[in-house]
């Protein structure tokens, strides 16, 4: 692809959705800039216009420079030496490619040097990086962590490290230790107080830390001596200037070469708080987290992505018994499925990032000043909802890239077994989404609460109420039933009372719930946009109403008792 | 040290992908049917002149082209990029110019500018591919020339002498001259860096005279009413400068048609008739058996 931006009619689509007014008013603050900044926008369509030429050139930098440097990236991968990360010589040019646009610091107020983008924007920014090199997109996007710098961070540490990262400057998040993957409240990085030097000193070890030598380090430390659960942790930011980090090893991993994964061993590093003490988990975590899942969404559609093109191509491309195997209805069955699930799979990470945005800027408003009464309900309204789909966003694509990985090879052949096919890398890369930031086991332990207090339910009753074309009509009533089979299957486990039970189909639930809410989402597109979205809206409700359907009957069939035989 | 350099650069089509719709039936080129482009060495020329101004707080980069109304998108793409301004020579009276009637009116524009250390330039255009213009904008100005470069390695101050890396057959070889100087790039030397968000939301609304009016002839698709007219008071560096003839103050005999010698003899309009092709499998035999031909019809060799 030439421009991984225009190439793909569906991201301006995406940007180019009503509820963006909204966001970009509040974002730029009536747009008030534009006396003060000289790139800052006159007003709403000079502000899409501006966001439109931004992803141009994410697209173009992707197509010219990232793409061609993914497979190269793929085989050299990053190495360690002396305690620092060497990155492939093609992630090297990525990066400097992509600081030289002024692409870092993209989501920060512009008083920092930031373009004060909302997060869609950068959110397609992660998916377009992605779906060319995925390794490549967890370098570029683990710049979001400044978000929770800034959100909880003191206006000191915003003006000394803010224009950093605006300038290039690449960060990590240290959470994961030996002992403390999924369950991070048994993190033991030990953070004691230097008095002598008024400073905090980290010592110990880290795991699975992506880009593990970054220059701004967000670290997860025990704060409080004696402590044993999450209560006694907090945030630290650990600046690479200082030193006192190093790099052990380098992980030897399936996929994602590019993206270094490394073992950190802190000894009496200099760090300062972030926040407040003891906060470091139950708050300002579950922010940083909450930005990552939504860039591993991303980061998933863009695999999507990547292995639907691929699919494509080489079904267009190859011939056997006389013609292309497009034509073949077991071929073409796998690819409309792909570009369906592709398409939802979209559709609900941008809506989650359009919730986000908006409670978001509300929150930094309020920073200025009182939110009005309206504005307050609006922000309860929208960050409810952003927390309800940010696990489902995360859960669903990354299982989705995963399946579409896997029909890209099984469109390939034998040849997409053979390494010589980009469809092998973009499987291996794949497989790590719905692992890392939180498996989807975990997004439904997220998920499964607002499935019980009826949250998705409501929100799929509300985009019932949102008028739709008449060629959606049909769809939309199938959804009704859809919808009302997830209703019928919360009662039969809310009335069993039965936490094993319920934490046992949680995983069913929460994806009618997730099938319901894409499926609606799909048919307002197709309504908006048919020539572009008509098709996948078909293919996938068909695709949805069977899982529904399969779920329902599992969950309804099912009984308790036989839990003991798949206890193991 | 801070230094004053001028970039030469053109819009041209782009002939590098070309459709079946990209000849007229006379043998030129139809415009129409191919995307205009910024000549590609011309972008790796602008790369040095911007890598300069990194490693030299102070230097200002100024971009030069002639053409119509529209290839103010070249000197755009250039502010895009970080160049500080631009000029576009523009006047009927510039067209159908040949290399020496290009050379005599860049002259001219660049003696109007006067301040310069350094003036760079692509090595060729695409749609014309001669890589006489910089040659013969050294001769006319009187100064040193540099071509094929690859790299500019140092400015040293004291001295006002530059070192350049230049691509030669097989090789490379470093050479040096004195400020000022004519440089031309070559497609080799390293490629130019992608626009700049910041630069492209600022810079993206700047437009030529010709392109500010309404329903401009240069872009007959264009909307007929200007967009936020009042920024372009506000915000002078969206103006950008088009100079006539008379504004450089040129002799109108030795600008475009009247001043180009260069005649067309003829024109041959070739078309690739055959429709067959041939299928080759990866085998030694066929691969060699392809190269053998190539070489009998002397496609390649």
């Amino acid at each position: 692809m030439a421009n991984y931006y225009t190439d793909i009619p569906e991201l301006k689509y995406h940007l180019n959705n009503p509820m963006m007014e909204r966001i970009c008013e509040l974002k730029e603050r009536n747009y008030r800039d534009k006396e003060e900044f000289d790139y800052a926008p006159q007003d709403y369509a000079d502000t899409l216009d501006s966001f439109d030429k931004v992803l141009e050139i994410t697209g173009e930098i992707t197509g010219e420079i990232i793409a061609p440097n993914a497979e190269g990236v793929d085989e050299e991968g990053p190495h360690c030496a002396n305690g620092r990360v060497e990155y492939a010589s093609g992630t090297k040019q990525n990066l400097d490619a992509m600081v030289k646009a002024g692409l870092n610091g993209m989501t920060m107020p512009r008083r920092f040097g930031g373009l004060n983008f909302p997060i869609t924007p950068y959110t397609m920014c992660a998916e377009i990086v992605s779906a060319a090199d995925a390794g490549f997109g967890n370098i570029w996007s683990l710049q979001d962590c400044i978000e929770t710098l800034y959100e909880f961070g003191n206006e000191d540490q915003h003006s000394r490290f803010i224009p950093r990262i605006c300038a290039g400057a690449t960060m990590s998040m240290d959470l994961t230790e030996p002992d403390a993957g999924s369950d991070l409240q048994s993190v033991m990085l030990k953070a004691t107080f230097d008095e002598k030097e008024n400073c905090w000193r980290l010592n110990g070890v880290k795991r699975f830390i992506t880009n593990g030598d970054a220059d701004l380090h967000l670290v997860l430390a025990r704060s409080e001596e004696g402590t044993k659960d999450g209560r006694g942790l907090s945030m630290f930011i650990y600046d690479k200037e200082e030193g006192g980090v190093d790099v052990r090893r380098i992980e030897n991993k399936l996929g994602i070469h590019g993206s270094p994964t490394c073992e950190l061993v802190y000894k009496n590093a200099k760090a300062e708080l972030c926040g407040n003490r003891k906060l470091g988990l139950i708050k300002y975590v579950m922010a940083l987290m909450n930005g990552a899942r939504l860039g591993i969404a991303a980061q998933s559609v863009g695999l999507s992505q990547a292995a639907y093109n691929e699919g494509l191509a080489y079904a267009k491309e190859r011939k056997q018994f006389g013609k292309a195997i497009i034509e073949f209805p077991a071929v073409y069955d796998m690819l409309s499925i792909m570009k369906a699930k592709l398409d939802a799979g979209r559709a609900l990470l941008y809506q989650t990032s359009r919730y986000v945005d908006i409670y978001k800027a509300l929150d930094d408003i309020a920073r200025e000043r009182k939110l009005t009464p309206e504005e307050r309900q609006e922000q309860k309204k929208y960050e409810k909802l952003a927390d309800a789909f940010t696990p489902l966003a995360k859960g669903m694509n990354s299982e989705y890239a995963n399946q579409n990985a896997y029909d890209c090879i099984q469109i390939h052949g034998g040849s997409g077994f053979m390494l010589e096919y980009a469809c092998q890398r973009i499987y291996r890369d794949a497989r790590i989404t719905s692992i890392y930031e939180g498996t989807t086991q975990l997004q439904t332990v997220a998920a499964i609460r607002y499935v019980t207090n009826g949250s998705y339910l409501a929100t799929i009753r509300d985009f019932e109420a949102i008028p739709c074309s008449p060629e959606m009509e049909p769809l939309k009533a199938r959804l009704v039933e859809m919808a009302n089979k997830l209703g019928a299957c919360m009662n039969i486990v809310k009335e069993a009372q039965n936490q094993e039970l319920l934490d046992f189909v949680a995983r069913r639930l929460m994806e009618m719930a997730a099938d319901c809410i894409m499926a609606h989402l799909l048919i307002q597109d197709a309504t908006r946009a048919p020539e572009m979205f008509a098709k996948s809206a078909v293919v996938y409700l068909n695709y949805v109403e069977a899982e529904v359907e399969k779920h329902s009957s599992f969950i309804h069939s099912f009984n308790a008792d036989e839990l003991v035989n798949y206890r193991q | 040290m801070s230094l004053k350099i001028i970039v030469l650069a053109k819009q041209v089509p782009d002939t590098r992908n070309v459709g079946k719709d990209a000849m007229k039936e006379d043998g030129t080129i139809n415009r129409a049917a191919l995307p205009a482009i910024f000549n590609p060495e011309d972008l790796n020329a602008l790369e040095q002149a911007l890598r300069l101004k990194d490693a030299y707080p102070g230097t200002t980069v100024t971009l030069l082209t002639m053409g119509p109304g529209r290839a103010a998108e070249i000197i755009r793409e250039g502010l895009y990029r970080g160049a500080d301004n631009g000029y576009l020579l523009t006047d009927r009276a510039f067209a159908g110019a040949d290399t020496l009637a290009t050379s005599y009116a860049l002259a001219t524009a660049i003696r109007k500018i006067g301040d310069y250390d350094i003036i760079i330039g692509g090595r060729q255009a695409i749609d014309g591919d001669t890589a006489q213009v910089g040659p013969q904008v050294a001769e006319k100005l009187g100064l040193t020339q540099i071509t094929y470069a690859e790299e500019i390695l140092n400015v040293d101050e004291k001295s006002r002498r530059i070192t350049v890396k230049r691509h030669i057959d097989g090789g490379v070889e470093t050479v040096e001259g004195p400020l000022p100087i004519v440089i031309t790039v070559n497609g080799s030397a390293a490629p130019c860096r992608p626009r700049n968000a910041k630069l492209v939301m600022k810079y993206k609304r700047a437009l030529g005279a010709q392109e500010k009016a309404p329903a401009p002839a240069c872009h007959p698709e264009g909307v007929a009413a200007l967009a936020y007219p009042e920024l372009y008071e506000k915000r002078p560096y969206l103006n950008i400068p088009e100079w006539s003839v008379a504004d450089v103050n040129g002799d109108l005999e030795q600008c475009g048609l009247s001043g180009s010698p260069t005649k067309v003899k003829a024109i041959q309009n070739i078309v690739f008739q055959a429709k067959e092709s041939k299928t080759l499998t990866g085998s030694d035999k066929d691969v060699e058996d392809l190269i053998v031909e190539l070489l009998a019809n002397h496609t390649i060799g």
